[in-house]
């Protein structure tokens, strides 16, 4: 029953998403008895105050993972860079920040013609694999989708569209 | 000889003494000494609030204006301590301030502090300038406003990541116009939004102001107006440094920046945007005190604003510097001195960052000066701590957390006990050790051996019988603070060293071995400790007396020995062993 509706989902408790009683409420640390020898090392996830960090710490630290953080590369550049996705509130942003970052003009998206009249076109790769046109999508699907940024001679771009 | 000076002169020579140490010295050289000193005395600090009564310290020290004391144990910070436990502030509170009417200054760490508690103290203390609270919890916003209300000639207000229930914003509004007495105003705890208005009118009547610690509800755009109002600022916290990125933001930013000619420590830096770190790089020359320990910065941005700071001596920040930031931070800052390096993703089963040991060795290379430490990583090996031992022999706090608390060399697969047998040999200096990992009862021995000058030890996962706590306990002579969880120490170490435990101002043992029989012992040896059982599995003595506690808290006092505030899974021992609950 309870896998079916994914109670555990939707559960309200401490903790980081993803983890398991990573932290507990003091009231509820019981502990297997100490008399028991040769204690095995814990599984991680359930030992109550480890690591130890603050709770102070700890809530800001859950605002502050940055699962977002997407390696950018661009066409003829020695190496790559890495951006915080999180720190964008959209498109406008992120080509602002991009133009910054390689110092380079990446010219006006149109649904139409992508990126036209500029040298580069941003793109990247999304969770199939797949290299899609950055801005065809909202920004929020793009924001959870988009796994790596490639920034292309514009070029190479051409015939780039929306996989529909 | 004592008489030969009049008492002025004994009180005036007296009055250059400022270290509590020296006092005490001085205090038992005779009685005539012991009577003047105690008229004399205006600062006292109590490490523990248990340790001695209100009613004590009052008979002792008529003419207190400063007092600083500290309620919980240390492990409360990571959720060991159940709620309830105690260190509740009101006693004490309500006894000075009738005592004290001339009360200066309270700091208070780890106590449960009340909205009463701060209205009692705003309302009889006419003189009181200076209110710091440190991981404190148990008052609200209507508690901040009747200090900002009734304390006339406010000083500093600093609310060091205390747990503040938010009513209301409008607190800050309690400050009346008159007060332009601030010196240091640290909100940065709260969550919620303060009126930004009144904020920069307050800072703005404040000519004196020098340290001001935002909140992360202040948004950047606001942060230039506010600075603009202070460039007389020493320490500033700014809210959380993200906004759109704009060049008028930016620009108005960076010339608020330029004309804190004074600024020497930062901190804040909630979300940050990376583009606006530059804002800053007009003062970081002078910037010795940098805190990014809450700002997701990748590498690359750290890097280049820490290499802007030459003159840093205390860095903290989160592990995303990754080695190669740390190898940039020891080539360009040779005046550190405390660096903390905190993990970013603590719960994740696999390294985020590329940060391992080698960055600490970089530092302890780099950094001659380097003596304090607090490092979070996920692998270590004994010939890292020993290459850190060796370059950085004037280490006085060394605080090492590996994320698996029983990792063992990650190279040899072999016990951490040479790594840190090395740290305690090497660094005579040391007062303070935390350590991890998978560590034998070796360790303890070296630790008994070598560190002679250690003052405060926390132990977790570590050591395989008494034998290890039997070290400590008998080899380490300048132990004050001693914090155990889940070792399999237990009775007869604890039995054996009981006399050392009045040397020490507490002890602290969680899920280790400590029957309730060796507690009725010890209470019972020992009268001036106060053995406190803390179990919520119900009374002790429902289970047979071997079986394990599952917290013992052992601390001496010369208060009686009773305390009256005692939570139902708290017990303590009478003389006669007989339990004693509140």
């Amino acid at each position: 029953m309870d896998s079916d509706l994914n109670l555990k989902a939707t559960e309200l408790r401490l903790g980081l998403p993803g983890t398991t009683d990573a932290i507990s409420p003091p009231k509820n640390n019981k502990r297997s008895s100490p008399d028991s020898d040769s204690a095995p090392s814990p599984p991680k996830a359930q030992i109550v105050g480890w690591p130890p960090i603050r709770s102070y710490r700890k809530n800001n630290l859950a605002e502050a993972e940055s699962g977002s953080f997407v390696k950018v590369s661009m066409d003829g550049a020695p190496y790559l860079r890495k951006i915080d996705l999180k720190v964008y509130n959209g498109y406008l942003e992120l080509l602002e920040g991009l133009e910054k970052m390689f110092k380079l003009t990446i010219g006006e998206y149109s649904e139409r013609e992508g990126y036209k009249g500029s040298e580069y076109a941003p793109a990247y790769e999304d969770k199939d694999g797949d290299l899609m046109l950055v801005g065809d999508v909202p920004w929020e699907m793009f924001e959870s989708s988009c796994k790596k940024l490639r920034i292309m001679k514009a070029s190479d771009a051409r015939g780039l569209g929306c996989a529909v | 000889m004592a008489y030969s000076f009049p008492e002025e002169v004994l009180e005036h020579v007296f009055s250059f003494l400022s270290s509590d140490r020296d006092r005490n010295a001085v205090s038992l050289v005779c009685k005539s000494w012991y009577d003047i000193e105690r008229w004399c005395r205006r600062r006292i600090f109590v490490g523990n609030c248990y340790a001695v009564s209100p009613e004590m310290v009052i008979r002792r020290f008529p003419e207190l204006r400063a007092v600083e004391m500290k309620g919980k144990p240390h492990f409360a910070d990571f959720n060991l301590v159940p709620e309830g436990w105690g260190a509740y502030a009101y006693p004490w509170i309500a006894a000075m301030a009738e005592a004290y009417p001339f009360l200066e200054e309270i700091k208070l760490k780890r106590m449960v502090v009340t909205d009463d508690t701060l209205e009692l103290i705003s309302k009889s203390c006419k003189n009181f300038k200076l209110l710091v609270l440190t991981s404190c919890e148990g008052f609200t916003t209507d508690g901040l406003a009747s200090i900002a209300a009734n304390c006339r000639h406010l000083r500093e207000l600093d609310l060091r990541e205390s747990e503040v229930e938010e009513l209301s914003g409008h607190w800050l509004s309690h400050f009346p116009d008159s007060c332009t007495s601030l010196v240091s105003l640290n909100i940065s705890c709260l969550g919620s939004e303060v009126s930004f208005s009144i904020l920069e009118r307050l800072v703005a009547r404040s000519p004196n102001l020098r340290t001001l610690r935002l909140n992360r509800a202040v948004p950047l755009e606001r942060l230039a107006n506010l600075i603009r109002r202070a460039p007389q600022l020493v320490e500033l916290g700014t809210g959380a440094y993200s906004a759109e990125i704009r060049s008028d933001t930016f620009s108005n930013l960076a010339d608020a920046f330029s004309a804190c000619k004074q600024l020497k420590a930062l901190s804040g830096f909630w979300d940050v945007v990376p583009s606006y770190l530059p804002a800053m790089y007009s003062v970081c020359s002078g910037i010795t005190s940098l805190n990014l320990s809450y700002a997701a910065i990748p590498s690359t941005d750290l890097v280049k604003l820490i290499s802007q700071c030459q003159n840093l001596q205390r860095l903290w920040v989160m592990d995303y510097i990754e080695d190669s930031g740390l190898d940039v931070l020891a080539a360009s800052c040779k005046d550190l001195q405390e660096l903390r390096v905190f993990p970013s993703d603590p719960f994740g089963a696999e390294p985020n960052v590329s940060l391992t040991e080698q960055g600490l060795v970089s530092v302890s290379e780099g950094c001659p000066k380097l003596e304090s430490v607090l490092y979070f990583c996920r692998q270590m090996s004994n010939a890292a701590l020993i290459a850190i031992a060796k370059n950085r022999p004037n280490f006085i706090r060394f605080r090492l957390c590996i994320i698996d608390p029983q990792a063992p060399d990650y190279l040899t697969l072999e016990p951490l006990d040479a790594g840190f047998g090395a740290i305690v040999e090497k660094c005579k200096e040391l007062r303070r050790l935390s350590m991890t990992g998978l560590l034998t009862d070796r360790v303890f021995k070296y630790i008994g051996s070598h560190a002679k000058k250690l003052e405060m030890l926390s132990i977790a996962f570590a050591g395989d019988s008494d034998l290890g706590l039997h070290h400590v306990l008998s080899g380490c002579d300048s132990l004050r603070k001693l914090e155990i969880r889940d070792c399999p120490f237990g009775d007869k170490a604890l039995l054996a060293n009981a006399a050392k435990l009045e040397t020490m101002r507490s002890l602290w043992m969680s899920s280790c071995s400590v029957s309730f029989g060796a507690c009725k012992l010890l209470a019972q040896k020992m009268p001036r400790l106060n053995v406190e059982v803390i179990d919520e599995r119900g009374p002790p003595d429902s289970r047979p007396e071997s079986c394990s506690v599952e917290r013992v808290y052992v601390y001496r006092t010369v208060a009686s020995r009773q305390r009256l505030d005692m939570p139902d899974f708290v017990w303590t021992l009478d003389e006669d062993s007989s339990l004693r609950y509140s």
